[in-house]
């Protein structure tokens, strides 16, 4: 194979891969501070989109357009409406259900999902059909023989990996992400030193819903495309990618995230007569991988409490 | 040394008591009297009004002591009233013999009810979450379109068969969660749905989005798709189906009702409820999980056998995420455990919605803020499964019923 080619495919691997890290992480997250699985995960990636393409489109509307302030606009929109709609979640449903059964938070949360999708698809005018995207990126590409990328590309990986490292800085080098540690390891301790266990707990999920609303308008940037159902699969992709990197750290999901998307990258490499079976094969991959590493490539480590 | 208080006897209490039998008989008419008037209800208005009225009749039964006696003794003469209920389910298909469409919302809530008692054995009392009903349900409508399609076996057979594959595909997909805890069969349960999906969209073999035909039911030479006449009765090609599927009911609500009263059902409540106690008193997490898994896969895939068979055709869109939570809905709805709340739910989410218009659209919405209301403000369901009491068999004095 052409190494340019080979280079390319890399290259996408990789964008997928942030994208699907950025969402990975707030479960991981939500994980970590409450020992829940928040399902609705994925269809805030698709409010963070549609919020975008909101303010977006407002922002076209009201003011001189220019393409760099209608895209802070766009991701100021996602980033709000993300950090909101993960805390409505979080004090409306997840804090009263913290003490239910398992299976009733994760019905909950898909269901709160399905809130979120039906919503966009009824609210939004003709919210049922995808939405185009506007192109707000620079549009050039760079090429070296038969490697070519879109600067659009470049700077959505460098936006992706800058903010998963500033999510990593900010969980261990700030104080809030002292408290979500100290929250995620004892929540009872935690409180009885004073920390805000609710506050912490809704900043965590404001957090998380916040990256991904990013990563819905990062995806609605490189396909140009958007639609309601897109958060489905998404959620469920993040959440793959969360467990199989192992739950209990920042760096599993990650790590789970650049693992999901090679293994989608290299099905359309090798079986180039369908890129439909790449999902069949990844959530393949993810069923075996369970069955090898329960616990996640980063072993959590945690002993059984009777 | 029981110190179990006798209840106190009451005035109305007493007078009921005298007539158990005539009781449920009663109750258990009326119930089904209402539910045959939804199924068939035309008008929005009638629709509504029954609504109305159910809502008032389990407000009733919840809330009064009146209500509460009539239900205690509905589920402590539990198997008679269940007799009624079959009696009752039937007469409902024999009244509306040449109704079409009555008769297909009357089986597909049978066999929707039954999935759910298959989904009810894993979540309910063996604490497996399964997130693939619906694509368990697909399986075994495929399968009979396969096996009627490509193989002459005895069509009683095929569902037999769409039982066996559907629940020995379930425990292969089940094994690597065994070795996990928490809620890895949750993201197992939710990847397999979604590669089965794609799976049958892109492959050619079974017909891609499209799909495959399915051959009606035909039993010893009498084929279902074809009956328009019943000895002097004209009737509809669904009667048929609609027996079948309550009888596949019934077989599947007797089969997991003893294996919940067997020390069947005593194993999978201990291993669902403490997995550590559970394991120190000797009992194997995994073989337990396994055996309510296969069971209850296998019972899905028996019902969306018929249910393949009765349409005629079968797609992979069935087996969606947003239909496995459908299925879900109805048993968290229904109360879990509770196979007869299952059947008021199948009720409440598949029959409604095609009887309002109005809310077609909005029906996955209403849907989800409906079991979201529901886990919020009554984790339990409708109708509660009622606790394992084994304190009349501990009082010399109380009756042992069954």
């Amino acid at each position: 194979m052409d190494l340019g080619i080979l280079a390319q495919q890399i290259f996408n691997g990789l964008m997928l891969g942030v994208i699907y890290a950025m969402i990975a992480v707030g479960f991981s997250l939500f994980f970590g501070v409450l020992d829940i699985i928040k399902f609705s995960h994925g269809d805030v990636v698709t409010v963070g989109a549609f919020s975008g393409l909101g303010a977006v489109g407002l922002a076209g509307g009201l003011v001189v357009f220019s393409p760099a302030l209608a895209l802070a606009a766009g991701l100021a929109a996602a980033v709000a409406m993300g950090s909101l709609a993960g805390i409505l979640i979080g004090r409306l449903l997840v804090m009263p259900l913290r003490h239910a059964p398992a299976v009733n938070v994760l019905l909950a949360t898909l269901m709160a999902g399905t809130v979120l999708r039906e919503t966009i698809r009824l609210g939004v005018p003709n919210g049922g059909n995808p939405k185009p995207f506007p192109a707000l990126l620079p549009s050039g590409t760079i090429a070296t023989g038969s490697f070519s990328v879109g600067i659009d590309s470049v700077m959505i990986l460098c936006a992706g990996l800058s903010l998963v490292f500033a999510t990593h800085l900010l969980i261990t080098r700030t104080r809030l992400g002292l408290s979500i540690r100290a929250v995620a390891q004892d929540g009872e301790i935690a409180r009885l030193s004073g920390i805000d266990f609710q506050r912490v707990v809704l900043g965590t999920f404001a957090l998380g819903s916040a990256l991904a609303a990013f990563a819905g308008c990062m995806l609605g940037l490189y396909y140009r495309e958007i639609n309601f159902s897109m958060g489905v699969l998404l959620g469920i992709i993040g959440f793959a990618s969360a467990v199989i990197g192992g739950l209990g750290s920042l760096l599993g999901p990650i790590i789970g995230g650049f693992l999901f998307a090679g293994v989608q990258t290299l099905v359309v490499v090798l079986l180039p007569f369908s890129s439909a079976y790449k999902d069949v094969v990844a959530f393949a991959a993810i069923i075996v991988l369970i069955g090898f590493f329960p616990t996640g490539l980063i072993a959590e480590r945690r002993s059984e409490r009777v | 040394m029981s110190i179990i208080p006798a209840s106190v006897p009451r005035l109305p209490m007493v007078r009921l008591q005298r007539y158990p039998r005539m009781v449920v008989v009663v109750i258990v008419s009326l119930l089904f009297l209402g539910g045959g008037l939804m199924v068939h209800a035309e008008s929005q208005i009638q629709v509504l009004g029954l609504l109305a009225a159910f809502l008032v009749v389990f407000a009733f039964a919840d809330r009064t002591g009146v209500g509460q006696e009539i239900s205690a003794i509905c589920s402590d003469y539990g198997g008679f009233a269940n007799a009624i209920a079959l009696i009752g389910a039937l007469a409902i298909a024999a009244t509306f013999r040449e109704e079409h469409y009555t008769l297909l919302m009357l089986a597909t809530v049978a066999l929707f009810a039954t999935a759910c008692i298959g989904l009810n054995l894993q979540l309910a009392f063996a604490g497996v979450v399964n997130f693939a009903g619906a694509a368990f349900f697909v399986i075994g409508s495929y399968t009979a379109a396969v096996l009627t399609a490509y193989a002459s076996i005895p069509h009683l057979a095929i569902i037999v068969v769409g039982g066996l594959v559907t629940g020995v595909l379930g425990v292969v997909l089940l094994l690597p969660v065994l070795r996990t805890r928490g809620h890895y069969a949750a993201l197992v349960t939710i990847a397999f749905g979604l590669l089965l999906r794609t799976l049958l969209e892109v492959n050619d073999t079974f017909g891609g989005p499209q799909g495959m035909k399915i051959r009606s039911f035909s039993l010893f030479g009498f084929d279902f798709g074809r009956t328009t006449s019943l000895g002097p009765l004209d009737v509809s090609f669904y009667l048929p189906y609609a027996v079948l599927s309550i009888g596949l009911f019934a077989l599947a609500f007797t089969l997991v009702r003893r294996i919940e009263r067997s020390w069947i059902g005593v194993a999978l409540d201990a291993v669902r409820s403490d997995e550590t106690a559970a394991s120190v008193f000797g009992l194997s997490i995994a073989r337990w999980k396994v055996l309510a898994f296969l069971i209850g896969n296998a019972i899905i895939g028996a019902a969306g056998a018929v249910y393949g068979m009765m349409n005629g055709f079968v797609t992979p869109n069935g087996a969606g995420l947003g239909e496995s939570l459908l299925l879900l809905s109805i048993i968290v709805l229904g109360g879990l455990g509770n196979f007869w709340g299952a059947v008021v739910a199948a009720i409440v989410i598949l029959v409604i919605p095609e009887k309002l218009q109005a809310i077609q659209e909005y029906r996955l919405l209403i849907f989800a803020v409906l079991v979201l209301c529901i886990l919020l403000f009554r984790p339990s369901g409708i109708l509660p499964r009622p606790l394992r009491d084994l304190s009349r068999f501990t009082s010399t004095t109380g009756a042992g019923h069954e």
